[in-house]
């Protein structure tokens, strides 16, 4: 009892909704005292001082987005104080039609990869979730810790093997690929959380369903997934940080064709090029990060419980 | 393909998927009506089968290919393994991951412990916290960018007058101090320390709000009891704050330690692993795909597996031994 309640924290239950902090409703809790007693100024200063730290670096890229190309190359970000000169002009070239600077393909390629390789995944580990949960049948237990257990295989060791797959069955460098390794990752982690989930539900619900001669199919679709929507968006948030975000699968798998590159090679690719090129960079750079940004900053809640969970993925 | 097209193979690969699930649905309803177990088998199918295909036998291929040569075709024993811990190269790879597994976790946990002791309470605590707590959104990717443009380096020479303006807010901040621009990037070994600044500025907001949530859940009396005592704010900090979150501190350290030992987009990004700043995963892309070395990829690959699996184990038994107390 002396220690934080360990259910906040362990990845069985941060999904399902206990993460919230557990202290009484009209405690004074520790941290409260603690900084009363703190010098007050002392405390406020380092808040500010590492506030601003952490805020200035987004602050000076979204500011130099909206700079004149000649101005972002010869002055810092921190002279539009004296000098305020402001342009759309970095958004379209970043979103026009001229496709030496235009990003919008790789923004659609971002889109076509991310909405299957979220959904998808949910969808097969439910189902798997599902009988783990409440079905019996030989072998669940090791099956089970099997699946749970793959959350540690870093995707490097599985990448190579899988490209020479991929070339066998003719889907190399196409959104196919794309999809399915993201699937393939995502199963081990959307699983066991689904499952945890899933455990939660009274079983008296299930049985009571049952002996009114429900099948498993029934109680699936009826039942459960209507329940679980709170956890399927929690997962499927943090699928969708991960897809969106990611930068190793999109560089292995769709990194040689323009096609199918999503935004993340494609500013990977812009910054590797010889003298960075930052009225494309801060602009590109802005409109990849405001989609996660408003999905992370709508759905924060959600978010925050699937992160500890989701943590040992990659 | 243009937009129209991409978008309707996405829609196209939504009904497919659809139509399999559906017709594999169907079945288990059919089977389910003569009683049969073996229901069960069809709700975990898909799941074992990608498995199976996506991560079970890519990984013991990658085992394998780690004993062959760099072509994958000769076995080659332990070669690649001795070459990883021989070669100067490789062993800047490895002090470099170990820099990274050391700092990051150390310093982001630290700034995360303290942001989350000093706002605790504090009027706007929930804004001051999302203001942190907002890189964590941000792809690697991004991050990388955005430092990137932080440490930009315009060239310098300190016995003239009209230098070029220094555009990389760092470099300013270092004029104004009356101090010479530095090329954070390039200037070895410390450049490495400069892209952990990256990893740190995304994790502190991570440790920051799994911390908060365990400082909140300390219980209040014994806090009451030790202000009775007359116990100083840093013994409050010492003797019960840190003892009581210590299984949280375990887990957000070695959560950060599990992410800097695969790390790849962040130097990737921002040197491509040049001026020695490469690190186990970035060695492994190298090799693999641009050095054709699959064997020694391989060989880095499984490497990082074999580092993972003792912080992973010791972070569930940590989880494991906080929840029977």
């Amino acid at each position: 009892m002396s220690t934080v309640d360990p259910t906040d924290l362990s990845i069985d239950t941060v999904p399902t909704g206990l993460a919230a902090p557990k202290a009484g409703p009209s405690a004074l809790h520790a941290a409260d005292a603690a900084h009363k007693r703190l010098s007050r100024p002392w405390a406020s200063l380092s808040a500010v001082i590492l506030a601003v730290l952490w805020t200035l670096p987004t602050f000076g890229l979204l500011v130099s987005s909206f700079r004149p190309e000649q101005d972002i190359n010869t002055t810092g970000w921190w002279t539009v104080l004296s000098n305020p000169v402001f342009t759309l002009d970095n958004y379209k070239a970043v979103l026009g039609s001229d496709s030496s600077s235009s990003l919008a393909p790789f923004i659609v390629n971002s889109i076509v990869i991310t909405v299957p390789a979220v959904i998808i995944p949910i969808l097969i580990a439910s189902l798997a979730a599902y009988a783990f949960a409440w079905m019996n049948f030989r072998g669940k237990n090791l099956l089970f810790i099997g699946v749970f257990a793959l959350q540690v295989v870093p995707i490097q060791v599985t990448l190579i093997p899988l490209l020479s797959l991929y070339v066998k069955a003719g889907i190399a460098g196409s959104f196919w690929s794309v999809w399915i390794s993201h699937t393939m990752f995502a199963l081990p982690l959307a699983v066991f959380l689904l499952h945890n989930f899933m455990r939660e539900i009274p079983g008296e619900l299930v049985e009571a369903a049952r002996v009114d001669g429900a099948g498993h199919v029934t109680i699936f679709f009826r039942l459960m997934l209507p329940i679980l929507k709170p956890a399927l968006a929690a997962f499927g948030i943090y699928q969708f940080l991960w897809v969106w975000n990611d930068l190793l699968v999109a560089l292995t798998f769709a990194g040689s064709s323009n096609e199918v590159a999503p935004m993340t090679v494609a500013l990977f690719n812009l910054t590797g090029q010889r003298g960075n090129q930052w009225f494309l960079l801060t602009a590109g750079a802005f409109v990849s990060i405001l989609v996660p940004l408003i999905v992370f900053l709508s759905l924060q809640r959600y978010f925050v419980r699937g992160l500890l969970a989701g943590s040992v993925k990659g | 393909m243009n937009y129209a097209d991409k978008l309707g193979l996405m829609v196209a690969s939504l009904v497919l998927f659809a139509a399999v699930i559906g017709a594999v649905l169907l079945v288990v309803s059919f089977v389910e009506r003569r009683g049969t177990k073996r229901v069960a088998w069809y709700f975990v199918g898909p799941t074992v089968l990608l498995v199976l295909v996506g991560l079970i036998y890519p990984a013991l291929r990658t085992i394998w290919t780690s004993f062959q040569d760099a072509n994958g075709t000769k076995f080659v024993g332990i070669d690649n393994y001795t070459t990883i811990f021989t070669s100067s190269d490789d062993l800047i790879v490895l002090r470099n991951t170990v820099l990274w597994v050391l700092v990051a976790p150390v310093v982001a946990t630290l700034v995360g412990l303290v942001y989350a002791l000093v706002v605790d309470g504090a009027r706007g605590e929930a804004f001051a916290k999302a203001l942190i707590f907002l890189p964590m959104a941000i792809s690697f990717v991004g991050a990388s960018i955005i430092w990137k443009f932080m440490y930009e380096y315009r060239f310098y020479d300190p016995s003239v007058q009209n230098n070029p303006a220094q555009i990389g807010l760092v470099n300013q901040v270092i004029v104004w101090l009356g101090g010479t621009p530095q090329q954070f990037l390039i200037n070895s070994p410390w450049n490495n320390l400069f892209l952990i600044v990256v990893m740190i500025w995304i994790q502190a907001g991570f440790a920051m709000t799994i911390l908060s949530a365990a400082i909140k859940a300390i219980p209040s009396d014994m806090v009451e009891a030790a202000r009775l005592d007359g116990v100083s704010t840093w013994g409050m900090f010492r003797f019960i704050t840190v003892p009581s979150i210590r299984p949280t501190l375990v887990v957000v350290l070695t959560t950060i330690a599990i992410g800097c030992l695969k790390v790849f987009d962040i130097v990737r990004t921002m040197t491509g692993g040049n001026y020695g700043t490469s690190v186990v995963a970035n060695e492994f892309f190298d090799q693999s795909f641009s050095a054709g070395n699959v064997g020694l990829g391989a060989a880095l690959a499984v490497l990082l597996f074999v580092l993972v699996i003792p912080i992973v184990v010791y972070n569930v038994r940590t989880l494991r031994k906080a929840e029977q107390r």
